[in-house]
């Protein structure tokens, strides 16, 4: 299961640096939340692997349990109501789940960092955005407060804030959304060598000539400092842009595992097909008059059984679905599928023209 | 794809403009204006989907709620089937409402909290006196049924439904009085893609069913191209380009909607290698709008004409036309 992008050819604009050697590695998480109704399981036996200078994309709906696993990595969970059951995370050798608080926040300063959806509400308000950044520098390289804030302007200008001196002197408010997130990602590369940026849903909150622009600059960013990328996403449009290797999420366990070309290309399960087929702009739809849209709803997570999360609403659903979760079927070329129906999905495109 | 036939203009819209007041906070309060819509005008035939996109602040969501009275016009006129819908007062215009609907974003906020399912999509029904209580509760039964509902949820609670569930909610209560013309206000972004496939699907099988008028508000892109007959594009207040969709998609020539169509991201990932990066800056704040054309600070073809003066509204081709002096 480790090894994978090896043996496709290096076509994807993203693909350089040595992509063997793996920078994170998550194995068997299990993270439960302990609520008063009962106990949500919101990541299932999960086990991820981040390769150095890659991006992985973490795709899935609201409530897959993707912004809890990245949580888990950082170690951002709230614990209560949350638990990190089981399971390690390796990051260059280092379990983080063992590591003592003050060694986690090192980490997150110099080597994991995070961007987030609203960069308002990430950003403080009664500081400037160069002083916030100033201040990742004071702390973990102990630097002086005028070296650091020079350094902070430097971090604007390389993520392509207009007049960085000027606007270092600005208070979050002051910035427009785009310019808040651009803020944000230098405040993320505040540190000597970033091996990890975990974005999660950096541009849904950006409209769209904004988010061109952000996804942009994350992949020149990714390029110039060779770190990896762990992209949380709902929008597939934003997975064909950005990633390497495409995980898809679905009620907390991972349902595919493939290159973003393979994902694309064939799909083999019936979530990440219908996923697909719910984008209006597949062109599959450029004459028809319908979607084929995934019908119901996501389960509950508090009263799930133990089979397949997705059974209730798959057209390619049997007996055993509802009983046994699916083992990993490996497709070769690091394509891995959890269904016990994958040789049964029906891909074509041609749908009914109107 | 033949919806209807699509000769009667239903709604005319001419040189609307909606104008908010703002005052500055600070020693000095200074009041100013937002000019949220500005001399918008067009029309929508019967049985037409116009979409309307633009981003955060263009004016499309002051347009569709202007658009059906619930803000006050600043100027212009907004005539439904001929008759001028600020000119009514308030016992002729409920006579209109009736006819005219609106479905919201947010599934959330929408839905009063505190109300039973049956309530809320039965409420319309009671305000203009559509038959009684027994008659009112199985039409709430069969509203549930079409949009996809067990009728059988009508005493439960809104919280006690997934954001999907909710969207239906609000469908059925803008059926409820049997509308022909129905303002989406961005009626599918705060729902899941799975959903957001399914709740589009519904309302294109609501329109072939009762021969709806729909005004699309979105700012997906994708979206917009697939439900729409007729496409809008909106930038600070103003209209910038309106075309049939086909014709949209082939030749979007101001601009603006160039950026726009080349910023979606496709959903194929082998587009990206040549995808040409879109350097533009950010959208300007509406309070303080760019002297002349709104959108020359981020236009990559402005000429000294375009700081000026705003471009008139040009037609291109026959149903197709943009605002820009330079295209």
């Amino acid at each position: 299961m480790t090894e994978r992008s090896e043996n496709i050819p290096n076509t994807e604009p993203g693909a350089h640096g040595s992509k063997n050697e793996i920078l994170l590695e998550m194995e068997n998480i299990n993270v439960s939340f302990y609520v008063q109704r009962g106990v949500i399981r919101a990541v299932k036996n999960l086990s991820l692997t981040i390769h150095k200078g890659e991006t992985l994309t973490l795709v899935g709906e609201s409530g897959c349990g993707k912004s809890v696993t990245a949580h888990t990595i950082n170690q951002l969970i709230p614990m209560p109501p949350g638990k990190i059951e089981s399971g390690s995370v390796k990051y260059r050798g280092r379990d983080l789940l063992k590591l003592k608080k003050s060694e986690i926040e090192a980490l997150r300063g110099t080597q994991i960092s995070m961007i987030f959806q609203e960069p308002m509400t990430a950003l403080n308000p009664v500081f400037t955005v160069g002083e916030q950044i100033a201040d990742v520098f004071m702390s973990h390289q102990k630097m002086k407060h005028q070296e650091a804030f020079s350094k902070a302007i430097e971090l604007l200008d390389l993520v392509k804030i207009p007049s960085p001196a000027e606007r270092a002197k600005s208070y979050p408010h002051q910035l427009s959304g785009g310019m808040r997130q651009r803020a944000m990602i230098a405040m993320a590369l505040a540190s000597p060598e970033p091996g990890l940026m975990i974005a999660d849903e950096p541009t849904t909150a950006l409209d769209v000539t904004i988010q061109a622009q952000i996804l942009d600059l994350l992949s020149d960013l990714k390029k110039k400092i060779n770190m990896s990328l762990l992209l949380i996403t709902h929008d597939m449009g934003v997975v064909a842009e950005m990633a390497d290797r495409v995980v898809v999420m679905y009620a907390g366990s991972k349902v595919e595992e493939a290159d973003v070309y393979q994902i694309f290309d064939e799909p083999c399960h019936p979530y990440t097909l219908g996923l697909l087929n719910s984008l209006p702009s597949n062109p599959k739809y450029k004459n028809s008059a319908r979607l084929e849209a995934i019908e119901g709803t996501v389960p509950d997570l508090l009263t799930l059984g133990d089979g397949c999360p997705f059974a209730n609403r798959c057209t390619y659903v049997s007996e055993i679905c509802a009983e046994v979760f699916p083992q990993a079927v490996d497709l070769g070329k690091g394509h891995t599928v959890w269904c016990h129906n994958y040789t049964k999905i029906d891909r074509s495109t041609n749908v009914e023209q109107d | 794809m033949n919806r209807i036939d699509r000769n009667t203009d239903l709604l005319q819209v001419h040189g609307l403009k909606k104008y908010f007041e703002v005052t500055s906070q600070g020693i000095h309060k200074e009041k100013r204006e937002v000019k949220a819509v500005d001399d918008v005008s067009f029309t929508i035939k019967q049985g037409e989907i116009l979409g309307i996109v633009g981003e955060s602040g263009c004016g499309k969501s002051t347009l569709g709620k202007t658009v059906l009275r619930l803000h006050e016009k600043t100027n212009g006129s907004v005539l439904y089937r001929g008759k001028d819908l600020f000119a009514k007062n308030r016992r002729e215009m409920k006579d209109i409402t009736r006819n005219i609907q609106m479905i919201f974003q947010d599934p959330y906020s929408s839905l009063n909290p505190r109300k039973k399912v049956g309530s809320i999509i039965g409420q319309p029904l009671r305000i203009h006196k559509q038959g009684t209580t027994a008659e009112i509760s199985k039409r709430v039964e069969h509203l549930l049924d079409e949009v996809g509902l067990n009728p059988r949820y009508r005493g439960r609670y809104p919280h006690q439904f997934s954001g999907g569930q909710r969207q239906r909610i609000g469908i059925a209560r803008a059926l409820a009085l049997d509308p022909d013309f129905i303002v989406c206000d961005e009626a599918v972004s705060a729902l899941d893609v799975s959903v957001q496939a399914q709740i589009l699907n519904l309302l294109l099988d609501l329109q072939d069913k009762h021969k709806f008028t729909y005004m699309f508000i979105a700012h997906d892109l994708a979206v917009v191209e697939f439900i729409s007959t007729r496409i809008m594009v909106m930038y600070l207040g103003r209209m910038v380009e309106m075309a049939d969709k086909d014709d949209l998609i082939q030749r979007h020539i101001h601009p603006y909607s160039r950026a726009l169509f080349k910023a979606f991201p496709a959903a194929n990932p082998r587009g990206r290698a040549s995808r040409e990066k879109i350097v533009m800056g950010d959208v300007p704040s509406p309070i303080d709008r760019p002297t002349g054309c709104h959108f020359h600070p981020r236009c990559p073809l402005a000429e000294s004409r375009c700081k000026e003066a705003y471009p008139p509204l040009r037609e291109i081709s026959p149903g197709h036309s943009a605002a820009c002096w330079v295209v």
